[in-house]
């Protein structure tokens, strides 16, 4: 691929939305580090919180080879309004229903994702890929392992799921928001587009949902949550960053 | 009293300083627990490596993976109900004492390096 004006926008744009899609879910999970609802769930999950961070970092410096500021400066000076993440991902942590049922919906998507990346004309982008197979891989696992178990579970249990599932419905279809540049990116092999994400994304929740005798809400309901990937937010994002850059904004020189 | 803490998250959580800690245990609230061993090698032998707790295998293989994965290098996990381990007893540990007079049953008194360094002293010269 020839990294032409138009293509490097199109890659950029890519590379914002899903590296901010990562910090800020990143940063929620681990909100819940030392006072997960189990030892060794606590540990898994903020470890993968961290996995989460680690990916945002490797696709921010990807964006500062293509000429963008560095990671700090991107991750922690920018307002809501110039956040490209889906707002799914920016929901406070809620109970721990809510918190498992994003991670198994986003974690999902993101498997996938990176899988049809790991043969994108972005080189740099398709080896990334391929480095955050396995830890990908373990999200999943991990999420359908849990809906598995609590759909399935007890009465209350069941309930939950199924309440946090319908109430994140229409902002996980929020992910798939088109980019101005998804033509480029298609047509370019950059990878092949949130239409075709979304519809493999389907047919990899749907039988674990049913294994789960979970609901998906009827097709006839489905409004998808658009708007954050043009920086339009709830007024949930701000806050965040407020807490996420407090220690950065002390001293924004300092040498860690 | 509810409690302010340095931490965003716990001052969130709005929790009753004059709570009492005190709560019976509920069924569900306790999982029995599973040794983990991992295998750092195809084909080398698998190594216990601890303990988690969880409801079923499948969820002990989710956290044993996290605990006792996530650093260094593994390429396989087992776990297994602690209950399902058959182990010796404690008060049978004497099984392991052996008479001192049988020191050729074992392999360490016999000191082998001084022989092996003078012959390479011997084929050397």
């Amino acid at each position: 691929m020839n990294m032409n004006e138009q293509n490097t926008l199109a890659v950029k744009d890519l590379l914002y939305k899903m590296a901010d899609d990562l910090l800020i879910l990143g940063h929620r999970n681990s909100e819940w580090t030392g006072i997960g609802p189990m030892l060794e769930e606590d540990i898994s999950f903020s470890s993968m919180a961290q996995d989460k961070l680690g990916q945002a970092l490797a696709l921010y410096q990807l964006l500062n080879n293509l000429g963008e500021a560095d990671p700090d400066t991107v991750a922690f000076t920018r307002n809501d309004h110039q956040f490209h993440n889906c707002e799914l991902v920016e929901y406070p942590i809620g109970e721990y229903d809510f918190s498992l049922v994003r991670h198994f919906l986003f974690d999902n998507a993101e498997l996938l994702r990176y899988e049809m990346l790991m043969e994108s004309s972005y080189e740099p982008l398709a080896k990334l890929a391929r480095k955050f197979k396995g830890e990908l891989k373990y999200h999943k696992f991990h999420g359908d392992t849990f809906v598995m178990q609590l759909g399935k579970g007890t009465e209350e249990s069941k309930k939950r799921m199924q309440a946090s599932l319908d109430f994140c419905w229409n902002l996980a279809l929020g992910i798939f928001e088109a980019s101005p540049y998804e033509e480029t990116l298609i047509k370019e092999g950059i990878w092949q587009g949130e239409e075709a994400l979304k519809a493999q994304w389907l047919a990899a929740i749907t039988p674990v949902l049913e294994a789960a005798e979970l609901k998906i809400p009827d097709e006839s309901t489905w409004k998808p949550v658009y708007g954050g990937r043009s920086g339009k937010h709830t007024e949930n994002l701000q806050p965040l960053l407020d807490e996420m850059t407090e220690v950065f904004r002390v001293d924004p020189g300092a040498e860690w | 009293m509810i409690i302010k803490s340095l931490d965003p998250r716990i001052s969130r959580a709005e929790l009753d300083a004059d709570a009492s800690m005190e709560q019976e245990l509920q069924p569900l609230e306790h999982f029995e627990t599973y040794e983990v061993f991992h295998q750092k090698k195809r084909g080398t032998h698998h190594t216990h490596v601890g303990t988690v707790h969880a409801p079923n295998p499948e969820m002990a293989l989710l956290f044993g993976k996290e605990q006792y994965g996530r650093r260094g290098v593994s390429v396989n996990i087992w776990v297994a109900r602690t209950a399902d381990i058959f182990a010796s007893d404690y008060d049978d540990s004497d099984i392991f004492s052996t008479t001192p007079e049988k020191q050729y049953r074992e392999a360490t008194p016999y000191k082998v390096m001084d022989k092996i360094n003078e012959y390479k002293a011997k084929q050397g010269s």
